[in-house]
């Protein structure tokens, strides 16, 4: 039985609870995971500082080279996890069999992720613009243009509340060790596959084993992270989003209501997007909060569903292990069942019509006992207004809505991924100045298309490290300055 | 297995403590000694039927204590129904309560016959008149009134005369007195107000011979605001009660036990060692823990890391209904798995069929735990408690049935959550 212990800044402890990862569809037990109590954490956390240390004695172009390192490791290594050793097969069918993920897009994620560790000195540079890490490793330093100046670490650790559905979203925290910063993760209860997966590719790698720690555990384990960790990012609901909102040292990543917006210029182009459309809903079997969960069209609505429908109803549950695989499973019981029933109700609401319904095979919800799966599910929305026109589910689901371009941006609400398709001017500058929305494309671009060299809800090293003044020594006075200027 | 004799508790002056009019006894009881005298004569005595000096504390019970324990549990039990149905000494409550049955309450022979009586419903301590609970036998007794829950509405509140002092005495006898000195001062580090706990815990160390520090905690106050999502004004509040205690302990007195929650120690424990300092080194011996939060994990957290192996702490089970179940003595082998054991006969669990609840299940075998209060002063013939355990068999210093592993029931403790990132 693999077991994966409680890692205190890399000391594995034996927890007296435990809970079982289990294989949805047969119910084996994949591994015992060890349980934190709060009060583990809350001890560790008071030497905190100790991962942050081990960090600073590494110059941060060595780290980033770790990092790439690491992520060869991660990908194609044979890593110790826990009680057991793993390879990249191993992985994907472990995760898969946890989260209902199909295979290959496990496989992909670990992708993703190997590219982020790999690609880390242009992320870096990128998202510091070009500072050198060694100003971020010594606190301060003089740029090229000959100003000083200084960044402080507002923690010397970054806290991670992960969660158990979407992989992908790994990627987030991987900056964080090269910028001298340590990180206690609390991995999902079902996905406890990264974290612990990664944290062995980082310590093949030569980081060390006191700069992560990981804390499987309860609600309150999470609680306690987000409590004492300077700087945390947690994964939740929209109610987790609103617990936290307004807190500077949270960073909370919930449902993304993702959009593509069409401009009134490009409207009668519609033909031509249907594959950005589709991709953008289906990819990653729609799990993601950047999958695409409305569009909102001008004119021509009905018929953009009419014909989204048509190829996303072909899409069928497949095995996991098939390489075609493109809908997940859900694993927990009664979940697929409520969100049905839940879209159901809202259908009931004038002014909705399920266009999916009349091309597939069957009902949205397919049972298979031990777990099941929704069939992708497009909705035609004839106003903003109704309940459907702006959900999010965890499948491929869409709504298109009939919006007049004019009423687009104050009807859209929170938008983490915007693809907007219109060379209009004036509209591309209200987008711009359009702070619901986080990321924005203008232009073709499918929103599930990122490129990690952009920030993602925030930029993680502005929420890491704070510019501040730094003197060494007084300024000329303001009087001989102007004398001499 | 001889009777141990009937045993004064080793209080200086127990009614100098504001103690227990009527005499205690601590020991397996005989089995046949008959109908025992009413609870309102002078013959009575409290009893509680733990075996203070069992060779084997946590091995198995004997199986002449174990039949002895139950004889007598059923022989308590016909003095308690007679105690309390008879309208010369029962209260308001139970004999109207009575008059809705399709039994008699009198002819009830035996602890098995308390399954008659459909469950209790603790809704009924809600609002007053709170006089309907006093048995006729006890009036004219100086009387408290405690109350539980109370966050939102309406708390539920108890009667009680000396039942407090009664529980906290017997409980004291199983009491390590290497970690629980005699005479030694206590800081009671747990709910204040119109609680049981607060009165209770002082009393036992008066009756031990000491005096109890205590603070101001306001539960209902912190529920409050977890409720309404304000977490960090719960955090602040802890801090609060922390403080008072912090300045208790390091002003001078000389204090070595301590009663607290385990989130309380967790707080109390950590701010010793932020200090650089511990609570062994501040003078702790023994530490007397209740809350079912008290997991495996934690009792082995909490004894390991925040006490580093060098307070003693007992873990305990209780509410103001019931009074205060003991932990089955350490042993290593147990692997920090705590087992709980009512104070029989004054009180029962049971672990009861999810379904059925007049029938136990197995022994290891999970179930809701059930109470029984058999008490002068409250009479409650089964009330299903808000948590689950497993049944665990009888041990030595404890001859009956225990529960372990006791959490929240699972229907109530279960939330679904959906994630939707």
């Amino acid at each position: 039985m693999l077991e994966l212990p409680v890692l205190r800044f890399g000391t594995p402890y034996e927890s007296l609870e435990k809970t079982q990862v289990k294989n949805f569809e047969t119910g084996e037990v994949l591994a015992e995971v060890h349980q934190a109590n709060a009060g583990v954490l809350r001890m560790d956390m008071r030497k905190a500082h100790n991962a942050r240390a081990a960090l600073r004695k590494i110059d941060p172009a060595t780290l980033v080279k770790m990092c790439g390192e690491a992520g060869e490791y991660y990908l194609n290594g044979t890593l110790e996890v826990g009680t057991g050793t793993q390879t990249q097969d191993d992985f994907c069918a472990l995760q898969s069999a946890s989260t209902g993920l199909p295979v290959e897009m496990c496989r992909a994620n670990m992708h993703k992720a190997a590219f982020v560790l790999k690609e880390m000195d242009n992320i870096l540079d990128a998202l510091t613009r070009g500072l050198p890490l060694d100003v971020l490793a010594k606190g301060y330093g003089v740029e090229d243009r000959g100003v000083t100046v200084s960044y402080q670490a507002n923690s010397p650790v970054l806290g991670c509340v992960l969660p158990s559905n979407s992989p992908g979203v790994h990627t987030l925290w991987l900056p964080v060790i090269p910028m001298q910063i340590g990180l206690v993760l609390k991995p999902g209860s079902t996905e406890p596959w990264t974290p612990y997966r990664m944290q062995a590719a980082f310590l093949k790698a030569g980081i060390p084993a006191e700069a992560i720690g990981l804390y499987p555990g309860p609600h309150e384990v999470g609680g306690a992270i987000t409590e004492l960790a300077g700087r945390s990012m947690i994964f939740g609901s929209q109610k987790t989003v609103e617990q936290y909102a307004g807190n500077p040292g949270v960073q909370v990543h919930g449902s993304g209501f993702s959009k593509i917006l069409i401009g009134e210029d490009k409207i009668d182009d519609w033909e031509s997007y249907l594959d950005l459309m589709e991709t953008s809903v289906y990819a990653n079997s729609g799990r993601s909060c950047i999958n695409c969960s409305s569009i909102y069209a001008p004119r021509h609505g009905a018929e953009i569903a009419d014909a989204l429908a048509r190829r996303l109803a072909k899409h069928e549950p497949k095995a996991m292990a098939d390489p075609d695989a493109g809908l997940s499973a859900f694993t927990t019981e009664g979940v697929a069942e409520a969100v049905s029933g839940m879209i159901d109700d809202e259908l009931k609401t004038p002014g909705a019509e399920e266009v999916t319904a009349k091309y597939r095979t069957g009902e949205r919800l397919v049972q298979k006992g031990s777990h099941d799966f929704l069939k992708p599910t497009v909705i035609h929305c004839d106003s903003p207004e109704h309940p459907l026109a702006n959900t999010e589910y965890m499948f491929p689901f869409v709504s298109v809505v009939d919006c007049p371009q004019k009423d687009m941006l104050k009807k859209i609400g929170y938008t983490l991924v915007g693809t907007a398709l219109t060379d209009d001017a004036d509209f591309k500058d209200q987008l711009l100045d359009a702070t619901h929305i986080d990321r924005l494309n203008i232009g073709p671009v499918p929103t599930v298309a990122l490129n990690w060299l952009q920030p993602h809800e925030g930029n993680i090293v502005e929420f890491l490290y704070r510019a501040r003044a730094f003197q060494t020594e007084a300024p000329v006075p303001v009087a001989k300055q102007l004398e001499t200027a | 297995m001889s009777a141990a004799a009937p045993k004064t508790a080793p209080a200086a002056d127990s009614s100098a403590a504001a103690g227990a009019a009527q005499p205690l006894g601590v020991g397996v009881p005989d089995a046949g000694a008959g109908e025992l005298p009413s609870p309102g004569s002078p013959d009575w005595v409290h009893r509680f039927y733990f075996d203070p000096n069992s060779a084997d504390p946590a091995g198995p019970a004997p199986d002449e204590a174990v039949a002895n324990c139950k004889a007598m549990l059923d022989a308590h039990t016909r003095a308690m129904v007679k105690w309390h149905f008879s309208p010369e000494t029962g209260s308001p409550f139970w004999l109207e309560k009575a008059k809705t049955y399709d039994f008699d309450p009198l002819a009830i022979t035996d602890f098995d016959g308390l399954k008659q009586f459909p469950i209790f419903e603790d809704d009924w301590l809600r609002g007053g008149p709170v006089r309907r609970w006093l048995p006729k036998g006890l009036e004219g007794k100086p009387l408290y009134v405690f109350e539980t829950g109370g966050t939102t509405g309406t708390p539920k509140s108890r009667l009680v005369a000396e039942d407090h002092w009664i529980d906290y005495e017997l409980f004291s006898d199983t009491l390590p007195e290497d970690k629980f000195p005699m005479g030694s001062d206590w800081l009671m580090l747990g709910p204040s107000g119109p609680r049981r706990l607060r009165l209770a815990v002082e009393h036992l160390a008066q009756h031990r011979g000491g005096m109890a520090f205590c603070v101001d905690l306001d539960p209902r106050f912190v529920v409050k605001s977890l409720k309404a999502g304000k977490a960090d004004v719960a955090k602040d509040y802890q801090k609060h009660v922390i403080d008072q205690a912090w300045i208790v302990l390091t002003s001078g007195h000389d204090v070595k036990c301590l009663f607290t929650t385990p989130k309380l120690l967790e707080a109390l424990a950590m701010r010793a060692l932020d200090e650089g300092t511990s609570l062994a080194e501040m003078g702790i011996t023994g530490i007397f823990g209740g809350g079912t939060e008290f997991t495996p994990q934690w009792y082995k957290f909490a004894t390991e890391e925040l006490l580093e192996g060098k307070v003693y702490l007992t873990p305990t089970y209780g509410n103001t209904l019931m009074g205060l179940a003991c932990g089955k003595p350490f042993k290593p082998e147990d692997n920090y798995k705590i087992t709980y054991y009512a104070p029989q006969p004054r009180a029962v669990t049971e672990v009861v069929d999810f379904k059925d609840h007049t029938q136990a299940v197995d022994y290891g075998a999970t179930g809701r735990v059930k109470l029984y209060t058999l008490t002068p002063e409250l009479f409650i013939p089964g009330f299903l408690e808000r948590d689950e355990g497993e049944r665990e068999k009888p041990c030595g210093k404890y001859p009956w049935d225990g529960v372990s592993g006791v959490r929240p029931y699972h229907v109530f403790a279960k939330k679904t959550t959906v994630g939707v990132y």
